[in-house]
C-alpha cells in the first residue's frame, strides 16, 4: 500500500542529500531557552513530524522555519540557500496554521488566490491554479463562498489549497488536524498523505498527537524542552525508543530499573528487582558495566497464561488486578510478587475466550526480543 | 426570576429610564410651544414650527453649527489615523523604549479633568507662538488640535479592544503568502478592524461636536463652535429656539443609533444563517 | 559555505531588520510625538507657570527661567501661588466641596445604575439590545442640551413646579434652580450611562450556573445576591465609579449652569480664575492641586483592588 508511510520509509532505505538543513538553531525569550541547539536535516519530499508536548519547542521551530522568529543562533538552509535572516514574506516555504487563518472578509477563491496575487502572477494563470487546487481537494463549487458558510473539514482544505497552491518548497503544517474531530481525522490523514504523494512537496507538521504523527510521518522528531531526543521512522521510534521519555511518551510502556549483570555482544541480561528476576533481552548493549538502565516493555507484547510456559526466561508469576475491555483488545493490570503492577494487553481474537478473570493467578510471559533497554 | 426582586428591578428600570429620557422629550415637547417663556404652555397658538423656522434664519447659529461639524470632521479623521497607528503600537508592539509613557499619554487625557487639558494646551499654544509664531492666533486649528489630542484616547481604546481579537495568526498567514507589513495591514488587518475604526471616528466626532470647556480655553474671538454658542444663550436662562435645536439634534442621534441597531440585528441573522449553511454543509 | 559569503549573509539579515525597524519606528513615533508636543509638554508648562509670578503682559506671567546680567541662567521658583492656594480658605472650601458633590453624586448613581444594569442584563435577548441601546442613546446626545433640559424642568414656572402646586405639596413654587440639589440631579443624570454600562458588563459576564449552584446548595435569592453577585461584579462597581467620580470633581458646566453663585466647584474656580482674574499661576497651581489629588485617588483606588485581587 502506497499511502502507507511507514512502508515508503522502509523501500527508502538511505534518504537522499538534504533538503533542509538546521544547523545548530538557538532560540531565546529573554531567559528562557525554547529551541536549544537543534541540528536536523529533511529530505525532499518527505513528512517530518515534529513531535512533543506543549512548551518543547516545536512550535517556535517550526515559527523560525516559516520566517516568524528570528533565530538567537544558529543557521536554516533550504535547498542550499541560507534564509536564517529571510523575512517570511520572501521565503519559499508556506505554512498551515492550526487555526487555519483564513481572511474572514474574503471568499474560499480570494483565499487561495491571495499568495499568488502577491507574487503578480498574471490573472488568467491565477484563475487555472485556484481552480486547479480546488478540485485537488474537492472544493469545487465552493469558490464563492466565505470561510463562515464552511465546515470544519472544508475549512482545512481551503487551508490547505492555499498553502500548497504558490508550490512552495516546504510546507509547514501547524497541527494539521488538531481541530477535526475523531472520524474526520482518519480520514483526512489519508488524504493528506495521499495529496503530499502527489505533489511531491516536503511536508513538516508539527502535533502533540503521536498517533497523528505515526500514521503521517516517514520520519518522526520527538523534542522536550526544547531539544530533539530522537528522529527516526515510526517503527524506529516506537519499537526502539533511546530513552525512558521517548518510550513513555509514544504509547503505552512498561518501564522497570534494573542493572547489568550478564553483557554479551548478542545479549544481556538484566536484573530488575521490581520484577523480582531478571530480564533476558536477545541484543547487546553498549554500556559500561553496573550502569543503572531501564528495559521498556510495550504492554502488547507482553501474554498472559494460566500455566506456566516453556521457557527458561523471562517468566513472572502475578494477580490480575484490573481489567479493561476496550473492545479490540482487554487491557489487564498484574500484581506481582513485588508488588509491581505491569500492563498487559491481549488482542480479543476470539470471543470470550482466554478471557481471565479478577483476583485469578496467571503467569506473564514475553519473548526474549519484546524487551528494550533505555540508557537515559 | 419571578417574585419581589424581579419587581424592584423593574421598578429602578422604569425609574431610571424615565430619568433619562422624560427631560429629553420635555425639550422636545417645548420646542413646539409658541410662548416665548418656555414652560408656559400656550395653548392657543401651539404647537408650532416657528422656533425651528427662526433657527434657520439665525445665521450665527448656522456659521457656529457649521464650523463645528467641520472641526468635528477634521477631529475624527486625525484622530483615528492616529488613533490606529497608536492602538497598533501598543497591541502589536509589546517591547519598544518607553512603552510605559507611551500607555500612559494614551489614556491620561481620558481621565484628566477638561479644565486642566484646556488650560494646558492654552498655555501650549501661547508659548508656541511666542517662541516660533505659529499657530498665529487661536481658532479652527487651535481648537482641531485640542480634539484630537483629548478624543484620540478614546479611539484608541476603541481599535486596541478589537484589534486584540484580530488573530494574528491571520497576519502571520498574509506575510507567509507573500504580503509585506505594510500590505499585510492594508489588505488584512485594516478590513477586519474597520467596524472599530468606524465607532471610533463616529465617538471622536461626538466628542468634538460636543465640547465646551476645552474648546472655551482654545478658540479665538472669531470662531465660536455651536455648543460655545448654546452655552452663552442659555447662561441666560431657558430660550425657545435652543429647544429646536435639541430636537434636531437629538433626533439625528436617535435615528442613526437605531439604523446602528437594526444593522446590528440583521447582520446577526445573517451570521445564524451562515453558520446554519456550514453545519448543512458539514452533515 | 565560504567566510566571505558568511559575511554576506549576516548583513542581509541585518538589514532586513533594519527595514522593519523603520516601518516600526514609524508606527510609534508619529503619535507618540503628537502626544509628546500636545499634551505632555504642555503639561509642563502648567508646571512651569504655577511655580512663576503673576505680571502684566501676554501671557501674564513672569519667565521661571531667565539669563541674569552676568550671564548665570537662573531658576526661580515661587511657591507663593501654592501657599496662595492653600491659604485661602475659598479654594480649600471649593477643593473640598468638589469631592463631597462627586462622591455623594457617584454613591446616587451607583445606587441607581446598579439595579438598572441588574434588569438589563437579565431582560429576555430581544430587549436586552434595546435597553442597552436606550442607555447609550443619551451619551451620544449633546451633554452640554441634556443638561439644559433641566434649566426648563427645574424653573420657578417649569413643570415639576406645576406638578407640586397642583397636587398641593407646596404652596408656592420651589426655589429649585441654583441649589446644591440641582447639581446633584444634574451630575447623577449625566453621568448615569458611565455607571450602568460597566456595571451591565459586567454582571452580563457573570455565570449564571454560579447562582444555581448557590441555589441549589439552599441559599436563598436574596442572600445568593450579595454573597455571589455583588463580590463578583466588583470589577464593573470600581470601574463605574471611577468613570463618574472623576469627571465629576473637575466639572464644570453642571455647577456653572444648574449650581447657584454660592455652589463652590473646583473647575468652575479654575475657569473664573482664568477668564476672570486672568490669574494664569494660581489657576495653574489650582490644576496642578486637583491633578495631585486625583492621582492620588487613582492610586489608592488601584491598591485597594490589588490587594482584594492578591487576597
Amino acid at each position: 500500500m502506497s499511502t502507507d508511510p511507514a512502508a515508503r520509509a522502509a523501500t527508502t532505505p538511505s534518504p537522499p542529500a538534504p533538503y533542509v538543513r538546521i544547523e545548530r538553531l538557538t532560540k531565546r525569550f529573554g531567559d528562557f531557552v525554547a529551541v536549544r541547539q537543534v541540528s536536523l536535516e529533511i529530505a525532499r519530499g518527505e513528512i517530518f513530524c515534529l513531535l512533543g508536548g506543549s512548551g518543547c519547542g516545536k512550535t517556535t521551530l517550526l515559527r523560525m522555519l516559516a520566517g516568524f522568529e528570528t533565530p538567537t543562533e544558529g543557521s536554516i538552509y533550504i535547498d542550499g540557500v541560507d534564509v536564517t535572516g529571510v523575512p517570511p514574506y520572501e521565503r519559499p516555504v508556506n505554512m498551515m496554521f492550526q487555526s487555519y487563518a483564513l481572511f474572514p472578509h474574503m471568499t474560499v477563491e480570494q483565499n487561495v488566490a491571495f499568495g499568488l496575487r502577491q507574487d503578480g502572477t498574471p490573472r488568467a494563470e491565477i484563475e487555472t491554479r485556484v481552480e486547479e487546487m480546488l478540485s485537488l481537494v474537492k472544493l469545487d463549487g465552493y469558490a464563492k463562498r466565505k470561510p463562515h458558510q464552511l465546515s470544519g473539514g472544508q475549512r482545512q482544505r481551503v487551508a490547505l489549497a492555499r498553502a500548497l497552491v504558490k508550490r512552495p518548497k516546504l510546507l509547514l503544517l501547524d497541527e494539521p488536524l488538531g481541530a477535526l474531530d475523531k472520524k474526520l481525522r482518519e480520514h483526512t490523514q489519508f488524504e493528506l498523505v495521499g495529496l503530499q504523494e502527489r505533489l511531491g512537496v516536503t511536508f513538516v507538521i508539527v502535533t502533540h498527537d503521536q498517533e497523528e504523527a505515526m500514521t503521517l510521518a516517514s520520519r518522526i522528531g520527538v523534542m522536550r524542552a526544547g531539544e530533539i531526543l530522537q528522529v527516526g521512522s515510526p517503527t524506529d521510534i516506537y519499537e526502539y525508543p533511546n530513552s525512558r521519555f521517548v518510550a513513555d511518551f509514544i504509547g503505552s510502556v512498561n518501564l522497570v530499573e534494573g542493572k547489568l549483570v550478564e553483557d554479551e555482544p548478542d545479549h544481556v541480561r538484566i536484573d530488575c528487582p521490581q520484577l523480582g528476576g531478571t530480564v533476558y533481552v536477545d541484543h547487546g548493549v553498549s554500556s559500561p558495566p553496573d550502569a543503572q538502565l531501564s528495559v521498556a516493555i510495550r504492554p502488547e507484547k507482553l501474554q498472559l497464561a494460566r500455566e506456566r510456559p516453556e521457557q527458561p526466561d523471562n517468566v513472572l508469576a502475578g494477580t490480575v488486578t484490573g481489567i479493561a475491555y476496550l473492545g479490540d483488545a482487554t487491557r489487564y493490570l498484574v500484581r506481582l510478587s513485588t508488588g509491581f503492577v505491569l500492563r498487559v494487553t491481549m488482542p480479543n481474537v476470539y470471543r470470550r475466550e482466554e478471557q481471565f478473570e479478577q483476583g485469578q493467578p496467571v503467569w506473564v510471559h514475553w519473548h526474549a526480543s519484546a524487551a528494550v533497554v533505555v540508557m537515559r | 426570576m419571578p417574585g419581589r426582586r424581579s419587581l424592584f428591578v423593574l421598578m429602578a428600570l422604569a425609574f431610571g429610564f424615565a430619568f433619562l429620557y422624560l427631560p429629553i422629550l420635555a425639550m422636545i415637547v417645548y420646542s413646539f410651544n409658541a410662548s416665548r417663556l418656555v414652560t408656559v404652555w400656550d395653548s392657543a397658538n401651539s404647537p408650532t414650527l416657528m422656533w425651528y423656522a427662526e433657527l434657520f434664519r439665525n445665521a450665527p447659529v448656522l456659521d457656529s453649527a457649521r464650523l463645528s461639524f467641520r472641526i468635528a470632521t477634521v477631529n475624527a479623521t486625525g484622530a483615528v489615523i492616529l488613533g490606529t497607528l497608536a492602538a497598533f503600537a501598543l497591541e502589536r508592539y509589546r517591547r519598544f523604549r518607553g512603552r510605559a509613557l507611551f500607555g500612559l499619554l494614551t489614556t491620561a487625557p481620558m481621565v484628566l479633568p477638561e479644565v486642566i487639558t484646556g488650560l494646558s494646551l492654552l498655555l501650549l499654544f501661547v508659548a508656541l507662538e511666542q517662541a516660533i509664531g505659529w499657530p498665529g492666533g487661536r481658532g479652527a486649528t487651535t481648537i482641531t488640535i485640542a480634539h484630537i489630542t483629548f478624543s484620540m484616547a478614546y479611539v484608541i481604546v476603541v481599535i486596541q479592544a478589537r484589534l486584540a481579537t484580530v488573530d494574528r495568526s491571520l497576519e502571520e498567514a498574509a506575510m507567509d503568502l507573500g504580503a509585506r507589513p505594510w500590505k499585510v495591514f492594508f489588505v488584512i488587518t485594516l478590513p477586519l478592524i474597520m467596524p472599530a475604526i468606524a465607532s471610533g471616528w463616529v465617538l471622536a466626532f461626538i466628542l468634538s461636536w460636543d465640547d465646551l470647556v476645552i474648546t472655551s480655553f482654545v478658540s479665538g474671538p472669531s470662531s465660536t463652535t455651536l455648543p460655545q454658542l448654546v452655552f452663552s444663550k442659555v447662561r441666560l436662562g431657558v430660550s425657545p429656539d435652543i429647544n429646536a435645536l435639541a430636537t434636531i439634534l437629538v433626533l439625528i442621534v436617535t435615528a442613526c443609533v437605531v439604523a446602528a441597531g437594526v444593522y446590528m440585528v440583521r447582520l446577526e441573522k445573517r451570521r445564524a444563517r451562515d453558520a446554519q449553511t456550514a453545519f448543512d454543509a458539514a452533515t | 559555505m565560504n567566510a566571505a559569503t558568511e559575511r554576506l549573509a549576516v548583513r542581509l539579515r541585518g538589514l532586513g531588520a533594519a527595514r522593519s525597524q523603520f516601518g516600526r519606528a514609524c508606527v510609534i513615533l508619529v503619535p507618540y510625538l503628537w502626544l509628546a508636543v500636545f499634551f505632555l509638554v504642555p503639561f509642563l508648562i502648567v508646571l512651569k507657570i504655577a511655580f512663576a509670578n503673576i505680571q502684566l503682559s501676554m501671557p501674564p506671567v513672569e519667565p521661571v527661567v531667565t539669563w541674569t546680567a552676568d550671564k548665570v541662567l537662573q531658576l526661580r521658583l515661587h511657591f507663593s501661588n501654592f501657599s496662595f492656594v492653600f491659604g485661602d480658605d475659598l479654594y480649600i472650601a471649593a477643593f473640598l466641596n468638589s469631592l463631597k458633590v462627586a462622591g455623594i453624586s457617584t454613591v446616587l448613581a451607583l445606587l441607581l445604575g446598579y439595579p438598572m444594569a441588574y434588569g438589563i442584563a437579565r431582560a429576555p435577548g430581544a430587549w436586552r439590545n434595546v435597553l442597552f441601546l436606550l442607555v447609550v442613546l443619551p451619551f451620544f446626545t449633546s451633554f452640554l442640551l441634556r443638561v439644559y433640559a433641566w434649566l426648563g424642568l427645574l424653573g420657578r414656572s417649569g413643570p415639576i413646579n406645576d406638578l407640586l402646586l397642583a397636587l398641593g405639596i407646596v404652596h408656592e413654587p420651589l426655589q429649585l434652580l441654583q441649589t446644591d440639589f440641582a447639581v446633584y440631579l444634574g451630575m447623577v443624570y449625566s453621568y448615569l450611562p458611565f455607571m450602568v454600562l460597566p456595571l451591565y458588563s459586567a454582571i452580563e459576564k457573570l455565570d449564571l450556573t454560579l447562582l444555581e449552584a448557590a441555589a441549589d446548595l439552599g441559599c436563598r435569592p436574596t442572600k445568593a445576591f450579595f454573597t455571589i453577585t455583588l463580590p463578583l461584579t466588583k470589577e464593573g462597581i470600581f470601574a463605574g465609579c471611577l468613570l463618574v467620580f472623576i469627571p465629576a470633581v473637575g466639572e464644570y458646566v453642571i455647577p456653572a449652569l444648574l449650581g447657584g453663585p454660592d455652589t463652590l466647584m473646583i473647575g468652575r474656580v479654575v475657569w473664573d480664575e482664568f477668564f476672570g482674574n486672568r490669574d494664569w499661576p494660581v489657576a495653574s497651581a489650582l490644576a496642578i492641586v486637583l491633578l495631585a489629588i486625583l492621582t492620588g485617588f487613582v492610586l489608592l483606588l488601584q491598591r485597594v483592588q490589588s490587594r482584594e485581587e492578591e487576597a
